[in-house]
């Protein structure tokens, strides 16, 4: 039975819906509609209807940055879950130096993108740095890590795996020890090697796990920005413009507010689609886990 | 038998010790560089220890960039942030998990919705509202925008599912107001989870880069992590020691933090047990 009360609900949950429909409705509706202006912040918005729409589909711009950041994300995503996955194997072992390599790995996670984006442009500065040494070490030619543009996006993807692999990692060792300690018995019983009891055993059970670590890491990866704003600035010969980067650039460098509107509903809607795609699938995870 | 209960073979030491080089090397680059003077970077930017190791960066970054004060904003933001996201969350969760009331399934399909929707989406239009109001520039252009947490709020109403209506009951007998009963009842019922939400939007915001970026064109409440990025900007000739020292100073109080506090966090991040 659930207890009436005497202060209405919606009252309780009035400061939160007020900061959202302030923060969060508000301003997607108000995006909506600057999307349908010219304006430059400095003389008064001009309705143009779609053509904001129009300019960046036509120029091929948005399909470039959408194919990118989606490039970006499958790379993040597929990495940071592979070596997770991988980590949280090989460190669930009793002892301190697997706890402390546990804690250095998430660590990582935890210390400011500014501090990580600036670590790494000095890491991979192709004079200076010290992974351009190591490359000279072993003979291979020079790379210009962030300035070509073949390999900056693929630079940019290996940064942001570095930082966020202690997230997908920490998810699946909660997911690892919440397997029973019976059914690795049962299998082992039955003559099933650490790779068969992997598949047949750890991996079905892992599964809604996974299906959370990818839609977390999905969203963290679309959002990507203060790696390429430290790193890069979208560059070399726009590479690494990501989507939240695009916008950004829209406002701040272009002071396009209806361009930069007509951006950021299109990322909206993108990451709704890419929700909805995700949530279905892992809504179909657990439903299957239950039956 | 599971690998867990098995004694650690030399392989996957072998192998964790790679990982840990992966992830801890570049931390001592980063306090490696920050020591060294300026000519031994010019002269072998590679070598692995300075020959004459000194605070020269740290003294610099300090004349460059108002540390404490940065600091001391990115701070309060932090916990301005957490303390209003565990004040909303709590009666807004209580409202979802215990209380029987018209368009509640709405309302939880509105936490759910803001969960999916990042400031990424909206900081255009946030920025043109509080520019509108003259309001850039100011402590609540940082916090106000985030004082509600989706998450939280998500996060909170689980943790209350499997509180037993009977505590309530036996309070609302005993004469509780409501008030009461959130946040002296409930608020201590359900530390752990308290703890780690506060934990994770602490860490976050303390660390954010993008909004403070979006929203601050000047130096009054400018945080620590935009300060620090600064030092990279000034053009010609990146003086690496400088930003390192001053990734050094940005990293340590969360890095101190997650020493004190991994469980926590981890419990925060994973979002279960």
């Amino acid at each position: 039975m659930k207890p009436r009360s005497p202060i209405h609900p919606w009252l309780m949950l009035g400061p939160s819906l007020a900061a959202w429909t302030l923060f969060v409705f508000v301003p997607l509706g108000l995006a909506a509609y600057e999307s349908l202006f010219a304006w430059d912040m400095l003389t008064d918005p001009v309705y143009v209807g779609g053509a904001n729409y129009a300019a960046i589909a036509e120029s091929g711009e948005l399909g470039r940055i959408l194919g990118r950041t989606l490039g970006f994300s499958v790379l993040v995503v597929a990495g940071s879950m592979a070596l997770g996955l991988g980590l949280a194997l090989l460190l669930d072992r009793p002892g301190r130096f697997f706890a402390f390599v546990r804690g250095a790995i998430f660590s990582a996670y935890v210390v400011s993108w500014v501090a990580v984006a600036l670590l790494w442009v000095l890491l991979l500065d192709p004079d200076r740095g010290v992974a351009a040494s190591l490359l000279r070490v072993v003979g291979l030619p020079r790379v210009g890590f962030l300035t070509d543009p073949r390999a900056a996006l693929v630079t940019l993807a290996a940064v942001t795996i570095w930082k966020i692999t202690g997230y997908a990692m920490v998810v699946f060792l909660a997911g690892l020890r919440s397997v029973p300690q019976s059914i690795h018995e049962a299998a082992s019983l039955d003559g099933a090697g650490a790779i068969a009891r992997f598949r047949w055993v750890t991996w079905p059970l892992l599964k809604p796990t996974a299906a959370f670590v990818a839609t977390t890491s999905l969203i963290v990866s679309f959002q990507a920005f203060d790696v390429v704003r430290i790193m890069t600035g979208g560059g070399p010969a726009r590479a690494t413009t990501l989507f939240v980067y695009a916008i950004y650039e829209q406002v701040f460098m272009n002071l396009s507010v209806g361009r930069a509107s007509a951006l950021a509903v299109v990322y909206f809607l993108v990451l709704c689609v890419l929700a909805a795609a995700q949530l279905r699938a892992w809504h179909s995870q657990t439903v299957g886990r239950r039956a | 038998m599971s690998l867990r209960s098995r004694r650690p073979g030399l392989g996957a030491s072998l192998l964790a010790s790679v990982a840990a080089a992966i992830w801890i090397l570049p931390y001592a680059w980063m306090v490696v560089t920050s020591l060294k003077p300026l000519d031994e970077i010019a002269q072998d930017p590679t070598a692995p220890f300075p020959k004459h190791p000194q605070l020269a960066a740290y003294r610099e970054v300090f004349e460059l960039v108002p540390v404490g004060r940065y600091l001391l904003v990115s701070l309060a933001v932090a916990v301005a942030i957490g303390l209003l996201q565990l004040a909303l969350a709590l009666p807004a969760g209580y409202a979802l998990a215990k209380l029987r009331f018209v368009g509640k399934k709405t309302a939880f399909a509105l936490v759910v919705a803001c969960l999916l929707v990042p400031a990424q989406v909206t900081f255009v239009s946030v920025f043109l509202m509080f520019s509108k109001l003259s309001l850039t520039n100011t402590f609540s252009a940082l916090v106000l925008p985030f004082a509600a947490s989706a998450l939280g709020t998500y996060l909170v109403r689980q943790a209350l599912l499997s509180v037993p209506d009977e505590i309530i009951e036996a309070a609302r007998l005993d004469g509780a107001s409501e008030v009461t009963i959130i946040y002296r009842i409930l608020g201590p019922l359900l530390r752990p989870t308290l703890v780690s939400v506060f934990l994770v939007s602490f860490v976050f915001h303390y660390s954010d880069y993008f909004w403070p970026l979006v929203m601050t064109t000047d130096d009054t409440v400018r945080t620590l992590p935009l300060g620090i990025a600064l030092l990279k900007e000034p053009g010609s000739g990146v003086r690496w020691h400088v930003v390192m020292a001053g990734n050094v100073l940005l990293s340590l109080p969360v890095l101190a933090l997650f020493a004190i506090a991994q469980k926590h966090l981890i419990r925060g991040v994973a979002g279960r047990s």
